[in-house]
C-alpha cells in the first residue's frame, strides 16, 4: 500500500496529553477527538491538517498516558500515517490495534513541515519527494504483521 | 531468569522465556477506568461479545472523572456502570466505595505477588512493588484480555537499579524514582523492565515502593518491579483471598544494564516543567513561587504520604496566596486519616480535602490551573498543560516538600519547617 501526503513535523517526547488533552477525554467519538488533535502542542493543527497528510515527530512519540484516544484522535483527522524516530510502547501497540499506520525511522529527523512523502507501507520505504531522498523505516516484526 | 521473565514464563506455560521473544500470556487481572473502559466496552459490544472471560478477573474503577465532573463524564461512568451490571463484573467500584485504582486494587487484595496484571492505564506498572508483573495497555488490548483472558507481549529486557545507603529524613520512594528518571531520562528504560533492589529499596515501606514502581512508565519502561520480601508478605497476608507465589531473580539472571546509585546523601528531589526528567534538588528551587499544592494520586495518596504531610502541616497554615488540595487515594485511607486525626490537621492548616479521585492530576477536575499558574504536586506527570491551562506549570515532589511548599508559598525543603537533625550516614 502506497501513501502520499504532506507532512506536519513536531519534536521529541510528544506526549499523549499534548496529542489529546485530558479535558477532551469525556468522549470516544473519533471525529470529535480529531477536532482537538494535538491541541496540547499546536492549537492550529486540527484546522490545517488535511485527510491523507502525514504526521512526523522525533524520539519517544506518544509517551505518557495509555489513552487510546491519542491515536484515535490522529486517525480522526484523516492523517494517513505517523513517522517518528521512536514511539513510546503503549502508543505503538494502540496504533497497531486501531489500524493507524506508524513507522519507526530515526532518519525522520531530516523531514521538515511541508515535505511531500511517499510511503510504501509493505516495505517501510519512505521517499521524500521534496528533498529527493529516501529513508528506510523499520519493518514490523512478522508477529505484528499478522496482528495487522 | 529475572523475576519478570519467570512470571511471564509461568503465565505462558513455558519453562523459560528470552527477552525479545513474543509470547501469549495468561492474564490474572484486567483493569479499566471511566476514561479507558468505554472504548474497550464499545469493542466488545461491536463484536457481539456477551460475557468476559472471568467476571472475577475484570476490575472496573471509575476514578478519573468521578464523582462525575460534567455531563459527558456522567454518561461515560453510566456506560461503565451498566456494562458492569450486565456482564456481572464482580469488582466494579462505585463512588463511595472506590479509590484511585492503583491504590485501591492492592489495598483490596485483588493483585498478589507473582500475578500478571494488565490495565488500560499507564500507571498499572505500580503493582510491580508487590513482585507482580503489571503493565499499562490501551483500550483495545484491554478488550482482548477481557474477552480471552490472554494478551501478547514482547518479553522485555530487564535493567537493574541497585540503590545503596540509608536514606535521609524526608527522603522516600518518590525521591528515588525522580532521581533515577533524572539520571536516565524519560525514555531511559524504553520498553524495558526496571528492577529495583538494594538496601535503600528493602528499607522502604510498601507505600514508598508503590511510588517507585508507579513512575517506571515515566522512564518509558514497560514495567517496574521489586522482589517480594517480608514486608511484601506482611502487606499481602491480611488481604489475599487466593494463593500467590513469590518469584526472585536468579543470581545469574541477565540484565541489559546495571545501574548502581549511592543514595546516602540524596536530598528531596523536584521534577521541573515540562518533563519528569528535569530533576533538581528541592533546595535549589527556593525562588519558585507556587499558587497550588496537590497531595494525592496513585503515586503519593497513601497513608504514609498523608502522615508525612500532616507532620509538616501540624500547627501551620497554608500560605495565604496558596490553595492546598489533599486527596486521600481510597475510602479506607480517608477513614484511617480521620481516625488518626490527620484530616483535622489538614483542615486546621486550611487545606481542602477531597473524596478520592484522580481529578487534578490529569487536569480533569478538582483543582485545575489557570493561565500562568504554577503548582507543586505529588503526582507523576508535569507535561505542558497537564493540570490545566497550557500556560500553567507543574513541579513534582514528595508529600513533605509539597506540604512545606504550601506553607511557605515557594518551593521549600521540609527542614525549613521542621528542623531535622541529620548527620552523614544517618
Amino acid at each position: 500500500m502506497i501513501i502520499k501526503g504532506k507532512t506536519h513535523k513536531y519534536g521529541d517526547n510528544v506526549n499523549t496529553d499534548e496529542i489529546i488533552p485530558a479535558q477532551y477525554l469525556n468522549t470516544i467519538d473519533p471525529n470529535v477527538l480529531g477536532r482537538h488533535c494535538m491541541a496540547g502542542i499546536d492549537g492550529a493543527f486540527a484546522g490545517k491538517v488535511k485527510p491523507g497528510d502525514i504526521l512526523v515527530a522525533g524520539w519517544n512519540f506518544g509517551c505518557g498516558s495509555s489513552r487510546e484516544h491519542a491515536p484515535v484522535s490522529i486517525k480522526g483527522t484523516g492523517v494517513a500515517a505517523v513517522i517518528a524516530a521512536s514511539f513510546a510502547r503503549i502508543f505503538y501497540r494502540n496504533s497497531i490495534n486501531i489500524g493507524l499506520p506508524i513507522l519507526e525511522c530515526p532518519q525522520a529527523a531530516a523531514i521538515v513541515t511541508g515535505d511531500v512523502l511517499e510511503i510504501d507501507l509493505s516495505g517501510g520505504l519512505i521517499r521524500n519527494i521534496t528533498q529527493n531522498t529516501t529513508y528506510q523505516a523499520g519493518a514490523f516484526p512478522p508477529f505484528l504483521q499478522q496482528v495487522c | 531468569m529475572t523475576i519478570t521473565e519467570k512470571i511471564l514464563a509461568a503465565h505462558t506455560g513455558k519453562e523459560q522465556v528470552q527477552p525479545g521473544e513474543f509470547i501469549e500470556a495468561r492474564v490474572d487481572l484486567a483493569l479499566g477506568n471511566d476514561i479507558t473502559a468505554p472504548l474497550a466496552i464499545a469493542a466488545l459490544r461491536e463484536r457481539g461479545i456477551t460475557r468476559v472471560f472471568d467476571p472475577e478477573r475484570v476490575v472496573l474503577v471509575p476514578d478519573h472523572y468521578a464523582p462525575n465532573k460534567d455531563l459527558l463524564s456522567a454518561e461515560q461512568c453510566k456506560l461503565v456502570r451498566e456494562f458492569a451490571t450486565e456482564y456481572e463484573i464482580k469488582h466494579y467500584f462505585e463512588v463511595g466505595r472506590m479509590g484511585v485504582e492503583h491504590a485501591l486494587i492492592p489495598e483490596q487484595g485483588l493483585v498478589l505477588p507473582g500475578n500478571l496484571v494488565i490495565g488500560a492505564d499507564s500507571h498499572t506498572c505500580t503493582y510491580g512493588a508487590m513482585g507482580a508483573f503489571s503493565t499499562g495497555v490501551g483500550s483495545t488490548d484491554l478488550a482482548a484480555a477481557m474477552i480471552s483472558g490472554k494478551l501478547w507481549f514482547r518479553v522485555p529486557e530487564s535493567v537493574k537499579f541497585i540503590c545503596y545507603g540509608k536514606l535521609r529524613p524526608w527522603v522516600g520512594g518518590k525521591d528515588i524514582i525522580l532521581y533515577i528518571i533524572g539520571q536516565i531520562g524519560v525514555d531511559g528504560a524504553h520498553y524495558q523492565a526496571m528492577e529495583f533492589c538494594g538496601e535503600a529499596i528493602s528499607d522502604l515501606s510498601m507505600d514508598s515502593r508503590f511510588s517507585i514502581c508507579n513512575m517506571a512508565i515515566e522512564a518509558g519502561a514497560k514495567s517496574g518491579i521489586i522482589e517480594p520480601d517480608d514486608k511484601t508478605v506482611e502487606y499481602v497476608k491480611a488481604r489475599a483471598r487466593k494463593p500467590y507465589k513469590l518469584y526472585h531473580s536468579d543470581p545469574d539472571a541477565q540484565y541489559a544494564k546495571v545501574y548502581e546509585f549511592d543514595l546516602r546523601n540524596l536530598e528531596p528531589q523536584v521534577a521541573c516543567p515540562n518533563l519528569p526528567e528535569n530533576v533538581k534538588p528541592a533546595a535549589q528551587l527556593a525562588d519558585v513561587q507556587i499558587d497550588q499544592a496537590v497531595i494525592g494520586s496513585c503515586t503519593n495518596g497513601r497513608m504514609e504520604d498523608l502522615r508525612t504531610a500532616a507532620k509538616i502541616l501540624a500547627g501551620h497554615k497554608v500560605h495565604p496566596r496558596v490553595r492546598l488540595i489533599i486527596i486521600p487515594a481510597t475510602q479506607e485511607i480517608y477513614r484511617q486519616a480521620i481516625r488518626e486525626g490527620l484530616i483535622e490537621i489538614f483542615l486546621d492548616a486550611q487545606a481542602a480535602v477531597s473524596t478520592p479521585t484522580c481529578g487534578p492530576c490529569l487536569g480533569g477536575h478538582m483543582g485545575l490551573l489557570a493561565e500562568g499558574e504554577r503548582a507543586i504536586a505529588t503526582t507523576n506527570r508535569n507535561f505542558r498543560g497537564r493540570m490545566g491551562h497550557l500556560k500553567s506549570e507543574v513541579y513534582l515532589s514528595n508529600p513533605a516538600v509539597a506540604a512545606a511548599t504550601a506553607i511557605l508559598g515557594r518551593i521549600a525543603s521540609p527542614e525549613e519547617i521542621i528542623d531535622t537533625p541529620w548527620v552523614d550516614g544517618y
